[in-house]
């Protein structure tokens, strides 16, 4: 009986939803970029499978069924791009140029490094896109032939680092525009890094919002380049 | 009702996506194209932002959750990725740094050449008026 309840779609988007809502619960007690709602969420999750030997497939159909809204959640994107239209507009150039050296310099990066760490083909396929909102670096992965839960990682920890070590980077890089510190942020560290450039002034969370959608597009476009 | 017609609307064009994405000649996400006809949509006016915002802010306030399953997915992978842990966390802390000062220099120097431009446009201008 157990086995057939666990195996119902119903348990793993239950699942999902009581992790995702403990993990937000927590981070907003602990209130530090370090306890990330979806890492608290996932490592919640794995537990209680592994806790209950329930199989991942089991988990998978409920699992499969709350995945379905990532596409239209990733579409609805485009309302936080529409919003920041007028800043986008305002700073065209730079955004875009920004954007593009950032993203070229991320794969081209990540590519440099996992040859020179004899980093496996698979994994390096995954890294690519590691800058980039999770939805977005997902769909790259897997038109690369990657792995996305490694794809998933590399962004939450790279965005985790991003929220915790852009004031730090902002000193190193000596940037004193606000424009210039925003997309940055937002290239470099996506959502998770926007949140603190919303911390740091309007500007830099208008800038870093911005980033966000365009430096997606622009990794998208370079991956596709990367592999014809 | 208000809120399944957005849903209908934003889960259409998503849809639309796909569509678009099976008929290219070449491998782009449905997804970012289901993005981008949404922003054309958005600054065409076709769609208003009120027609969608309730829906539409649903999904990116918790986008996360979408990606939750896939994250779990992990386990199946824990092996793999424990052996390259370590360069797996570098190539991330590195790139991250790279990444962060390619993007702010290059923004700095596109400001200072736009600065100088208008510098130019405004110093004839002046002549002119001389």
């Amino acid at each position: 009986m157990w086995n057939d309840l666990t195996s119902l779609p119903l348990f793993g988007v239950i699942l999902c939803l009581g992790t995702y809502l403990l993990g937000h619960w927590v981070s907003r007690k602990v209130k530090s970029p370090l306890a990330n709602p979806l890492v608290i969420a996932v490592a919640l999750t794995i537990a209680v499978l592994q806790l209950f030997h329930i199989p991942l497939e089991s988990f998978k159909n409920g699992g499969d069924f709350i995945a379905m809204f990532l596409p239209p959640a990733t579409a609805a994107l485009a309302l936080s791009i529409y919003r920041q239209y007028p800043v986008l507009k305002a700073n065209l150039w730079p955004v875009l140029l920004g954007s593009a050296v950032g993203s070229a310099v991320s794969m081209g990066s990540v590519v440099a490094l996992c040859r020179l760490f004899r980093i496996e083909e698979q994994i390096t396929a995954s890294l690519l896109a590691k800058s980039v909102t999770t939805a977005i670096a997902i769909e790259i992965t897997r038109q690369q032939g990657g792995i996305v839960p490694v794809t998933v990682a590399a962004v939450v920890f790279t965005g985790i680092l991003g929220a915790v070590f852009a004031p730090a980077l902002i000193k190193l890089f000596r940037v004193k525009d606000p424009v210039a510190a925003g997309l940055a942020i937002g290239t470099a560290s996506h959502a998770l890094g926007t949140t603190k450039a919303l911390e740091l002034g309007e500007v830099e969370g208008a800038m870093s919002s911005i980033a966000i959608g365009i430096a997606g597009i622009m990794t998208v476009v370079f991956a596709m380049a990367v592999s014809h | 009702m208000e809120v399944l017609k957005q849903l209908a609307i934003i889960l259409g064009i998503t849809l639309l996506g796909e569509a678009i994405a099976a008929v290219l000649p070449f491998a782009f996400p449905a997804s970012v194209i289901a993005m981008v006809l949404l922003f054309i949509l958005l600054l065409t006016g076709a769609i208003q932002v009120k027609t969608i915002e309730e829906t539409g802010d649903f999904f990116l306030k918790n986008m996360s959750l979408f990606f939750l399953p896939a994250a779990v997915g992990i386990l199946e992978h824990a092996a793999l990725l424990s052996k390259t842990l370590v360069p797996f966390l570098l190539v991330c802390v590195i790139t991250l740094v790279l990444t962060f000062g390619a993007t702010a220099w290059t923004v700095l120097a596109v400001r200072r050449v736009q600065a100088r431009i208008l510098q130019k446009k405004q110093g004839g201008g002046s002549a002119h008026v001389e």
